[in-house]
């Protein structure tokens, strides 16, 4: 497909990466010459150097033969702009990245009476999956799938559990659960593992379950959940803004520090029930004075990759349950991960998946097509949601006479909302929903997993 | 530096390279000619020197711009190297340096030649030769590329190295297709131009082999006369034609298939061009009119002698060591100047000459009123002050070489005219110089050093200077 990005920054930069794996021709757009320059020589991509707001430049860039063009540059009003003219100029779908909430309440007349297709917003994305995680604070990772039914969780197999030094098939046979262990990560390899496996120390499990069975399966397994209440913010910034008031809505106390004043001010206008503290939240002293220590869960979300990470192992040695650390810089996520902080986001890469699925699913628009998808460990494992479409070989047959690929697992399969955790006699039948969890594997369409 | 990625993508091109020689061997096939083992003993090294350097998969994919330059560099080399196999095996061509002179003339379309007899070679060689012209003008990376799938490793810095002119552009977001575009706008280019030399009388083989010399504006032709063996008006304008829109930026068919006519004409590199050939034809008929004849063989042969000359590629259809100075100075100076940047040429590059003449004329605006500020401009967009001064380092650099080349020629006791007139030519990838390296003579005489000298000014100038030179700076391998 042709897609045509505007703004070559952190969050277009990431696209460009996502995209390009997928195979499609890209072009991107940006003002500045010597971005554009240095993507093109990095990515198999062609660059435009133009305004986005330039109906010559976006010509340029093929906005009016693109399937998909998504607008990412760091200004709302320029990118909904600039998706209105490619739109226009006959661009198929496009995107606009939109940040401010003011603009965000508008999105069905964007859609109904505009033609924007989707508008993004990778800082609120980032926060309604930190406050998942808060919620369910066992795991390092939550996903959902289903539209939000079915979760699929990322723990950490510690000495202590029930599951370490065990196959997969003895912990079958030992605890009592339905869920469905389907992926495996040992340092840097994944698997997707079989009944022999046996899961060691350290490993990271990836397991796909109801809600309620998910706390089911850690409380048989072991694995000690701490119940979070409380809540400390580091940085202000729009994430921590997003983050602060889905938490306090849900009556958790939530406490913000952050370093600039006017910034403090606005948050605590609006959010009333926030405590907002006004200091450098990279100053430990500060950190200990403001009550470091009582609080469940310490979210690091400054600006910079290296503070947040700092300040997570400051908070992890002062023993506080859980920490979450925002790193957007792809390459400390290994360093990141040696450290010991398990549960990090990268507010790009969330968006970005979601883009991806949007994309896949337009390129398939019959047979079954792509809902959500996850790229998970780094990229090495996608979780993809298909809804089942009305043909296909492999409707009614049991899934032990069909012969799947490799490298692949089924993770789920919902029926009329509920979650059927798949065995050799399930089958899969037109209108379900079908979770499958691939390492190395590109899927648009259901039927490609069979060989 | 990355070896692993250098290698495997090395063993790729030896690859392509293997597969490109079926077709000399087809041709020898077909004209039922013995030796068929000067390819056969190329072929199979190639083959097993490419398939054990791609068995193994890379591990470090990233290739940067040193990478990408070790690639070229090497591959030229081997290109070369190997081409000229067949001509030794055979026995065509005795010594070994003049083997390799004549392929590095072929692969990097100068068309210099050390053979004095060129109509006694035999079909396949003749093929081989100006098939080198073929691939060498569009690029054997860019063949490369084209035909195999480079998910693994990033290939922009490979295509870049290799494409004339300041910078290259893709034409579409994927380098391959770009590749592939590009292949194709070639090839049927090519087609056309046999077509049309089949219409007026020629030969097929003469046709298929003159319009390779053409679309790589090489040079090479079958006859020891060259194209003036034809004694044909019709195909000296067709192949006169042919040549300039070999000369020109490959990206402007792009836009003709698109139709956007109105950006073809908005070039200013096309424009110029055409300007530059007209102006140097009508001067050249000028200056030749009491020599050539009739008004119309006048016309013909300035037009045809400065199409040659200006897309580098070296045919001739008359002596112009008959003519006088002015119009010697003329031909000269088009060697020079070469074609359009992204078109099979050689040469400084079009492009190249009109930001140098904006930056001259700014400075002398400069001198004059200090504070006047002024930014350069082409294709009424402003460039880069770094795109300028780098362009200015080109033609600083460009001149040292020509320098230093002109004295180790010199050692050789040529004339003066003819040690200028050898690196001239050889550089810029034209083809014949004055005197006895000059239209009608040819490089046999010139000892070994010499020859030498010559393969590596072609070299320089078919991959414009830095991809070799930055060879040499000690930081590109400490990477």
């Amino acid at each position: 497909m042709n897609i045509v990005i505007i703004g070559a920054g952190k969050f277009g930069r990431t696209l460009c990466e996502h995209l390009e794996n997928e195979g499609h021709n890209i072009t991107v757009l940006d003002s500045d010459a010597d971005v554009t320059e240095r993507l093109v020589e990095e990515y198999d991509v062609m660059g435009v150097c133009g305004s986005g707001m330039n109906v010559e430049s976006l010509y340029e860039a093929g906005a009016a033969k693109a399937d998909i063009f998504i607008a990412t540059t760091g200004a709302d009003e320029i990118n909904m702009v600039s998706a209105l003219f490619a739109k226009k100029l006959g661009a198929k779908h496009v995107i606009a990245r939109v940040r401010d909430p003011m603009y965000r309440k508008q999105t069905g007349f964007m859609r109904e009476e505009m033609g924007i297709s989707m508008m993004v917003n990778p800082e609120a994305d980032a926060a309604c999956e930190i406050a998942r995680m808060i919620k369910f604070p066992a795991a390092a990772k939550l996903e959902t799938f289903a539209k939000g039914r079915i979760e699929m969780a990322e723990v950490r197999v510690t000495a202590d559990s029930r599951l370490c030094n065990r196959s997969l098939k003895e912990i079958g046979h030992k605890l009592r659960y339905s869920a469905l262990i389907c992926a495996v990560q040992r340092g840097e390899e994944v698997v997707i593992p079989n009944g022999d496996y046996i899961l060691r120390e350290g490993d990271r499990i990836n397991l796909t379950a109801v809600h309620s069975e998910l706390s089911n399966f850690l409380k048989e397994s072991g694995i000690i959940t701490p119940k979070i209440r409380s809540i400390m913010i580091i940085g202000g910034g729009a994430i921590g803004f997003y983050l602060a008031k889905i938490l306090s809505e849900s009556g958790m106390g939530v406490k913000v520090i952050e370093a600039d004043r006017a910034n403090c001010e606005r948050i605590s206008s609006s959010l009333t029930k926030t405590e907002v503290v006004c200091g450098d939240g990279t100053n430990q002293q500060v950190l200990i004075e403001e009550g470091l220590l009582s609080f469940d869960a310490v979210v690091a979300l400054t600006g910079v990759d290296e503070e947040n990470i700092i300040v997570s192992l400051f908070a992890k040695a002062k023993g506080v349950d859980k920490v979450i650390t925002k790193v957007n810089n792809a390459n400390l996520l290994p360093i990141v991960a040696s450290l010991g902080l398990d549960s990090v986001v990268s507010p790009k890469d969330i968006t970005a998946n979601i883009i991806t699925s949007y994309v896949r699913a337009k390129q398939n628009a019959q047979g079954s097509g792509v809902m959500t998808l996850y790229k998970l460990a780094g990229g090495k494992l996608e979780a993809i949601e298909f809804e089942v479409g009305k043909t296909g070989k492999y409707l009614g047959v049991k899934l032990k006479e069909l012969r799947f690929r490799e490298n692949l697992l089924i993770a789920g399969i919902v029926k009329r909302n509920k979650l059927v955790i798949p065995n050799g006699e399930s089958t899969i039948e037109a209108g379900d929903r079908v979770m499958v969890v691939t390492a190395k594997r590109y899927l648009e369409d259901l039927s490609q997993i069979f060989v | 530096m990355n070896f692993g990625a250098v290698v495997h993508i090395i063993g790729k091109i030896l690859l392509t390279i293997a597969a490109i020689f079926v077709l000399p061997l087809t041709v020898s096939f077909i004209y039922k000619e013995t030796g068929q083992l000067a390819f056969f003993i190329p072929m199979a090294i190639l083959l097993a020197l490419g398939l054990i350097m791609t068995v193994k998969p890379v591990k470090r994919k990233n290739v940067y711009i040193g990478e990408g330059f070790l690639i070229v560099v090497l591959s030229w080399l081997l290109i070369s190297l190997f081409g000229a196999a067949p001509f030794l095996i055979s026995g065509a061509i005795k010594s070994p340096v003049d083997a390799v002179f004549e392929m590095v003339s072929g692969f990097t379309t100068t068309g210099s030649t050390i053979l004095t007899d060129i109509e006694a070679l035999p079909h396949s060689l003749l093929f081989w030769r100006s098939f080198s012209h073929w691939i060498g003008g569009m690029g054997v990376l860019v063949l490369m590329l084209a035909l195999t799938s480079n998910k693994d490793v990033k290939t922009f810095y490979i295509m870049r190295a290799e494409t004339p002119g300041p910078k290259a552009d893709k034409l579409v977001s994927k380098t391959k297709y770009t590749a592939q575009i590009l292949y194709v706008i070639y090839m049927g280019l090519t087609v056309l131009e046999i077509v049309f030399l089949l219409l007026g009388g020629m030969p097929l083989f003469d046709a298929i082999v003159t319009a390779f010399a053409t679309a790589g504006t090489g040079g090479f032709a079958i006859k020891n006369a060259s194209i003036a063996a034809y004694n044909s008006v019709y195909c000296e304008y067709v192949i006169g034609i042919f040549m300039l829109m070999f000369g020109v930026n490959f990206g402007m068919y792009f836009l003709l298939l698109h139709g956007r006519l109105k950006d073809i004409w908005k070039s200013e590199e096309l424009r110029c061009y055409l300007i530059v050939v007209a102006a140097a034809t009508v001067v050249v008929a000028f200056n030749i009119s009491g020599i050539a004849g009739s008004t119309a063989e006048t016309v013909r042969q300035a037009f045809f002698t400065v199409s040659s000359t200006i897309t580098t590629t070296g045919f001739v259809c008359v002596d112009y060591a008959l003519w006088p100075t002015a119009s010697k100075i003329v031909i000269f100076l088009l060697m020079f100047i070469g074609s359009c940047s992204s078109s099979t040429g050689g040469g400084i590059k079009i492009i190249r000459v009109i930001i140098l003449a904006k930056l001259g004329l700014r400075e002398i605006k400069h001198v004059g009123s200090p504070r006047i500020v002024r930014s350069i401009t082409f294709d009424k967009k402003v460039l880069e002050p770094s795109v300028v001064s780098g362009i200015a380092a080109y033609i600083i650099v460009y001149m040292f070489i020509v320098g230093i080349s002109v004295l180790l020629l010199s050692f050789d006791n040529l004339t003066f005219t003819e040690s200028i007139s050898g690196v001239v030519t050889c550089l810029n990838n034209v083809g014949p110089g004055f005197e006895s390296i000059g239209a009608v003579g040819n490089f046999a005489a010139l000892s070994d050093f010499s020859k030498i000298v010559l393969c590596i000014n072609m070299l320089l100038g078919r991959l414009e200077l830095f991809p070799i030179l930055a060879l040499f700076s000690r930081s590109l391998w400490k990477v």
